[in-house]
């Protein structure tokens, strides 16, 4: 189980990171995005996946799974939403004003227009 | 005893008030108000001649960095006292010969004055500092003081080419110098240089020792415009003439003579030492005299000869450093150590007439308007006193009687003669060669001063070619010269008392062992008789008047060295090819292009986390404790691959963004199977707002197109992507393969009791770990405030409207 998940993280850092080394901004957000998913698979991967029950305790099992990773998980998941909504819409300013999401183009930016 | 503390620090107090002088009693030439600093300063070290001629020395501390070792310890022997008297004497003549030079409409004296008692205050500073990183210090304050004065100004190219010049080569070297002071005194333990002395023999054999010695020669030589450093000297004669005359012929140049002095008896009877010092030196006083023939502009003249009695003194602390490799002092040793007492007498010389000769040169330019010899002549009527001043100055610099630079010529020989007769070192067959370089450099030496007399002051006065109508000059601005010339006369027919009062201390200071001995030195008076040294002076005089004679013989030799070899090309071209290589290969890869920057941080990354998994060996790969793997799980993994591999592939945007929902939702899944409800939860809420986001944000912008990139780069970035993905595979398989020590969940499981919670996750986000969660709330509040300004912010400069097009 740990070691399909691994190869699937795996999968997920490699596509992302194909994206984020792209020419357009579109493709680097997303490719940031699923970076966030494939660290929060990471996470709770690495926290376990031992059989158990869900963490409340009103379950009254002999054994739950691992609390901790998911607390951290949350967290993850609630600022990297706050960084993609910043960064997009930073991209939809950048191309109103520069007229162009291509990174190629946004070299070298002059003051002195 | 502070004094010498003391003496160091009131030049710096007194630069603080200058400017204040200058600009309350503008009546009054503000030099009048800075003599009284050298004046004072020099009468304070004449009282201390009398101590010091009787062995006594002088040492204080003021305590600076105690825990590091480092004190503001001064010390006051023979050595420093010569070089003290120097600098304040010296220093003395020269502002009053510029209170006559600068006038006071025209240029800004504050800052000059400011600048010239900074570096007088420093040059003491080095001098009678005992702590090498004080001495340091204070090296460092002459380099950029002499920097600002060459540059004084500094509306000329030239000043400013000059000043950069002295500053690259002369600090570089003091950054070598530096390095050498750190090794010798990790070494003795001890930054104190008289402490070093003391306990020489201990770490002779040091593997340190020779890398610290050859250091501190690197910045004792460029410091003293030495072979093949010597080029900053030429180029900082656009200095104003008193600076000239002060910092590059009497005491800056000198420093690295004193750092030489000071350190024989460390690091003086090693072979190294002998060699490097006593050749470098050699070489320095040959090639400037051969040089210095050539010049036409008299104070270029002046400076080459410079760097040629400087390479006379530098062979001389050489030479005479081999007295050191003797244990016993005898008749034989003693004979071989004249070389260090010619080297401080001529430093005494050298300082007297060639600031004369400086200042005689300034008169020259200041009266005429030019310094170019094929201009000048004629003007031994026209400025009889400074013609006789010339006369003596450059006579006793080509050595002839009656003035004192005949006695340290006669000496110079007779330091080559002693130190050709050594048996140590290979001198066997090397010795010989000594006395026949110092002699050729000796004839070339007669010949420029020859020059500098009759191009200026004989043939025919042209003027015509002349700015101004020479004259005389007055009379303040000939007393400084005046008084060294008399110096000059006075040191031949008195040279005891120089000899008995200060160079006797000096030269105990430099050969401390040569005093224990309780033999002395005695034969500065037998300065007279017929022998071999007298004969060689003789020929120095015959050959040089017959190369004078055929001087127009010489351009064809000269010819011989284009211009396109000399070091100053070579020095330019460094600093040219420096600027050119660096900015290409910055431009090479500071390309601007974010995925480049991105591409170096993650083969970084990757090349980093690879080798040190392949270095250590820590791959692990053990699924014993893996949880079984039901078809659910497989299907969905199939699923999310699939997925994200047709995201690269995927034609329009839209349907990448419904593969990144996918791959959300899916994840969403898996949190359900692996028991994980509230992850499950926020995870299906936060992908669909950002499916909603991306859709928006999508709304506004272009239509994405297939990338069109070189099939080269895309197999790079495969190649980089599959890299990562497979790194982090290792590593996660690594580490989910080895369980070091429990868990610390089965803690929250008193949720209830502790947080009255049955909710594990919320408990630890609420209640036992809520630090993290406040701040993620922040963190939200900072990204809606940050959307919500770019969103409301207008442009600043008229940007056009995208959307209007």
């Amino acid at each position: 189980m740990e070691t399909m998940m691994s190869v699937l993280v795996g999968v997920l850092v490699t596509v992302g990171t194909y994206l984020v080394l792209s020419r357009s901004l579109i493709r680097v957000i997303l490719g940031t995005a699923i970076y966030s998913h494939a660290a929060n698979l990471l996470i709770l991967v690495m926290g376990g996946l031992k059989g158990g029950a869900a963490p409340l305790l009103g379950e009254e099992a002999t054994s739950y799974t691992d609390a901790l990773p998911q607390a951290l998980i949350l967290t993850a998941i609630v600022i990297s939403f706050g960084v993609t909504a910043f960064f997009l819409v930073l991209a939809y300013r950048t191309y109103r004003e520069l007229g162009t999401d291509d990174l190629d183009q946004l070299r070298g930016m002059n003051d002195d227009k | 005893m502070y004094t010498m503390n003391i003496a160091i620090i009131i030049p710096f107090i007194v630069a603080a008030l200058v400017p204040l002088l200058y600009k309350r009693v503008p009546r009054i030439h503000t030099g009048w108000f800075v003599l009284l600093v050298p004046a004072a300063l020099f009468a304070v070290l004449v009282s201390t001649i009398p101590d010091i001629a009787t062995g006594e020395t002088f040492a204080a501390t003021i305590e600076w960095m105690p825990s590091l070792g480092i004190n503001f310890t001064t010390y006051l022997d023979g050595l420093s006292l010569i070089f003290g008297l120097l600098i304040t004497g010296v220093g003395s003549l020269v502002v009053l010969y510029s209170i006559y030079y600068l006038s006071m409409k025209r240029e800004s004296l504050h800052n000059f004055y400011v600048y010239l008692l900074m570096f007088m205050g420093a040059m003491l500073g080095v001098v009678f500092s005992d702590n090498l990183m004080v001495l340091y210090v204070f090296w460092e304050l002459t380099s950029i003081s002499s920097f600002l004065l060459i540059a004084y100004w500094y509306h000329r190219r030239q000043s400013r080419y000059g000043a950069q010049k002295s500053m690259l080569i002369t600090v570089c070297g003091g950054f070598a110098m530096l390095a050498g002071f750190i090794m010798l005194g990790t070494m003795a333990g001890t930054f104190s240089i008289r402490a070093i002395i003391d306990q020489v023999g201990q770490f002779a054999d040091h593997g340190l020792f020779i890398a610290a010695m050859l250091l501190i020669l690197l910045g004792a030589f460029t410091k003293s415009a030495q072979f093949p450093f010597h080029i900053w000297l030429p180029d900082a004669m656009e200095a104003p003439t008193p600076v000239s005359a002060y910092l590059h012929s009497a005491t800056m140049v000198k420093a690295g003579i004193y750092l030489v002095a000071r350190f024989t008896p460390v690091f003086g009877g090693e072979e190294v030492w002998f060699w490097v010092v006593s050749l470098v030196g050699l070489f320095t006083l040959f090639w400037g005299s051969f040089t210095a023939i050539r010049q036409t502009d008299l104070k270029a003249l002046l400076a080459y000869s410079t760097i040629s009695q400087l390479g006379l003194i530098m062979s001389l602390l050489g030479l005479g450093s081999a007295a050191l490799h003797f244990d016993d002092v005898n008749e034989r040793t003693v004979g071989y150590s004249v070389a260090i007492f010619a080297a401080l007498f001529h430093l005494v010389n050298h300082s007297t007439f060639k600031g004369a000769l400086f200042m005689v040169v300034g008169i020259v330019d200041h009266e005429t308007g030019t310094r170019d010899i094929r201009k000048l002549g004629g003007l031994m009527t026209v400025m009889p006193i400074t013609f006789t001043l010339a006369v003596i100055g450059s006579l006793s610099m080509a050595g002839l009687p009656p003035f004192n630079g005949f006695l340290s010529k006669e000496m110079f020989f007779t330091g080559v003669l002693n130190a050709s007769e050594l048996s140590i070192f290979s001198m066997e067959t090397w010795g010989s060669l000594f006395p026949i370089v110092a002699w050729i450099a000796s004839v070339l030496t007669f010949v420029y001063c020859m020059m500098l007399i009759f191009k200026t002051f004989f043939g025919e006065y042209q003027p015509e070619k002349l700015e101004k109508k020479a004259h005389e000059a007055p009379i303040g601005m000939l007393i400084p010269p005046v008084i060294l010339a008399s110096f000059v006369v006075g040191l031949f027919f008195f040279p005891n008392v120089l000899g008995d009062y200060l160079l006797k201390p000096g030269y105990a200071a430099v050969l401390p062992s040569y005093v224990e001995g309780g033999r002395f030195l005695d034969n500065i008076e037998a300065w007279h008789g017929i022998n071999t040294e007298l004969l060689m002076t003789i020929g120095v005089v015959v050959f040089g008047f017959l190369i004078y004679r055929y001087v127009h013989f010489w351009n064809n030799v000269y010819a011989l060295f284009p211009r396109k070899w000399s070091f100053d090309a070579l020095y330019n071209g460094t600093l040219m090819q420096l600027e050119r290589r660096s900015t290409s290969i910055t431009q090479m890869y500071m390309t601007g292009h974010l995925p480049h920057y991105l591409a170096y941080i993650f083969v970084f990354l990757i090349v980093a986390l690879s080798s040190v998994m392949v270095i250590t060996g820590s791959f692990a790969f053990n699924s014993a404790s893996d949880a079984p793997i039901s078809s659910y799980e497989a299907v969905l993994t199939v699923v999310m691959i699939v997925a994200a591999i047709c995201i690269l592939f995927a034609r329009s945007r839209l349907t990448a963004i419904l593969l990144n929902g996918v791959l959300g939702y899916v994840l969403a899944v898996f949190f359900v199977l692996f028991r994980a409800p509230d992850l499950a939860l926020t995870q299906l809420v936060i992908e669909t707002v950002t499916a909603a986001l991306f859709l928006l944000c999508f709304y506004f912008l272009p239509e994405w197109e297939i990338e069109k990139i070189k099939s080269r780069t895309q197999v790079l970035k495969g190649v980089v992507s599959l890299a990562a993905g497979t790194i982090v595979t290792m590593i996660a398989l690594t580490v989910s393969g080895t369980d070091i020590f429990d868990p610390i969940s089965n803690f929250y499981e008193n949720a209830y009791e502790l947080a009255g919670g049955n909710n594990m996750v919320n408990a630890i986000l609420g209640d036992f770990r809520a630090l993290d969660t406040m701040l993620e709330v922040v963190v939200l509040v900072i990204a809606g405030l940050g959307v919500f300004t770019l969103i409301k912010l207008k442009a600043k400069r008229g940007g056009e409207d995208v959307e209007g097009k």
